[in-house]
């Protein structure tokens, strides 16, 4: 968990916190911070932003009923919140959530790679990537930003090593052909803000070129 | 082009990080906070806290805060009530909320800040950076009609024990930040304000103003690493 070597970038943060960030980004986000020290402390560090922001609001005056409701709303009976699943060696808690705490339904991508969506709408797409040793991830670029974060295994690119916890953020700019490395297939968290299309990358499934 | 992902603003110098203690500051809001900040930094020059629960060097809202978690006292919480609904119906108002929206989101803010206060670690945040999250929580809620993805809590330590020096700490990392917002030019300041308080996207932050975030940073991770040996020993 200490090892993770590429983190989120301080304006998707910031982003997130405010609220802005498209939900497929905010569940990569919220995937990484639940298993990265490193980022939860720097998310922690924008809260606190915000926090200054709403203590320098000029306070405009609430109403004594308002303030009776809260007041007596302390007395009710609020049934507990269900408790969240506890993230596994893989799948962080958010990506539990999405799963609906069901094993992920992989369908085949062409040799090599599966993939799971997990939620895709106008803001865009995530999904999980199950790639086997040695194939190429799936490059679903087309445009706007990719966010692919390691849940599983590593692969390698012309950009570094990623293994769990490590997150690409790439835009359509990044010309790379990410392969997974031997040993445990790599399960990736994917998301971006294109429209959802698989044609486009499905050709360099069919030639797995880097049997490493 | 491959995007860094190391944090671009740590290496900014930061304008609040030596607090100079004879300059006047613009905003008459910020004085108050910022002579509490001093207050608990000199009380803690003269006398190191001490692991205990002893709080009484910390600002108003921390002690407010930690008597509603650990001993459900309303008379704190209707203090916490009235020193943030106002500022949260002040930021409501500013992202476009209507007079009845902005009450009910208050509502149910203030009633988590009440039920959710267990989940308040002083070491690991201060009280309007963590109420600031519970508020844009409930206005995503309402506005998105759709949850945001959460990361997984940690668990809290059994003891309430407080290690003072380091809330002091977070509170003076807060402190500076103010002290920081407060000096920026009025652009950058707007800048701020819009980036947090969800007026601009990702890709609209990324010429972001240079806030130092680099200490609080720090200052923040000591408090999770701290929590994590704790975690351990009660295994
Ligand atoms: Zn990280």
């Amino acid at each position: 968990m200490t090892d993770i070597a590429h983190h989120i970038p301080e304006a998707l943060l910031a982003s997130y916190v405010s609220g802005t960030l498209a939900q497929p980004f905010a569940l990569v986000v919220a995937a990484h911070v639940s298993i990265c020290e490193e980022c939860r402390a720097n998310l922690a560090a924008h809260e606190a932003v915000g926090g200054v922001l709403l203590d320098a609001f000029d306070p405009i005056s609430i109403t004594s009923d308002l303030r009776n409701r809260v007041m007596a709303g302390l007395d009710d009976d609020i049934p507990p919140e269900p408790e969240r699943p506890r993230g596994d060696d893989t799948f962080p808690t958010p990506v539990l959530e999405a799963l609906g705490s069901k094993a992920p339904k992989w369908r085949s991508l062409g040799p090599g790679a599966k993939q799971c969506i997990l939620n895709a709408g106008k803001e865009g797409s995530v999904r999980l990537l199950h790639i086997a040793p040695g194939f190429a991830v799936p490059d679903h670029t087309h445009g706007g930003l990719e966010l692919t974060l390691v849940l599983q295994g590593a692969f390698k690119d012309e950009t570094g090593r990623f293994a769990r916890g490590d997150l690409e953020v790439a835009d359509d700019t990044l010309e790379h052909t990410p392969v997974a490395e031997e040993g445990m297939p790599c399960i990736c968290l994917a998301a971006t803000d294109a429209p959802l299309k698989f044609s486009a990358f499905v050709p360099r499934l069919l030639q797995p070129l880097f049997r490493i | 082009m491959y995007v860094e992902c190391d944090p671009p603003l740590d290496g900014v110098r930061m304008l609040g990080m030596i607090l100079d203690e004879h300059k006047i500051l613009d905003g008459a809001h910020i004085a108050p906070v910022l002579r509490k900040a001093r207050s608990a930094r000199r009380v803690s020059c003269e006398r190191t806290p001490v692991t205990s629960g002893m709080s009484t060097t910390f600002t108003e809202q921390t002690e407010w805060m930690l008597k509603v978690r650990d001993a459900r006292d309303r008379a704190a919480f209707a203090k916490l009530f009235d020193h943030f609904a106002p500022r949260l119906r002040g930021m409501l108002m500013k992202n476009g909320f209507g007079a009845a929206q902005a009450d009910d989101v208050i509502q149910d803010v203030m009633l988590s800040v009440w039920r959710k206060a267990h989940s308040f670690n002083p070491e690991r945040a201060n009280v309007s950076g963590w109420i600031f999250q519970i508020a844009r929580n409930r206005q995503i809620d309402v506005i998105r009609k759709d949850r945001r993805p959460m990361p997984e809590e940690l668990a809290m330590p059994e003891s309430t024990d407080i290690d003072g020096e380091q809330v002091l700490g977070i509170e003076q990392e807060a402190a500076s930040l103010h002290a920081a917002i407060a000096r920026l030019n009025p652009e950058q300041r707007d800048l701020v304000q819009k980036a947090y308080l969800g007026e601009l996207t990702h890709s609209e932050i990324q010429a972001e103003t240079g806030l130092p975030l680099g200490t609080i940073k720090s200052r923040i991770r000591l408090g999770l690493e701290r929590l994590r040996h704790e975690l351990k020993g009660e295994r």
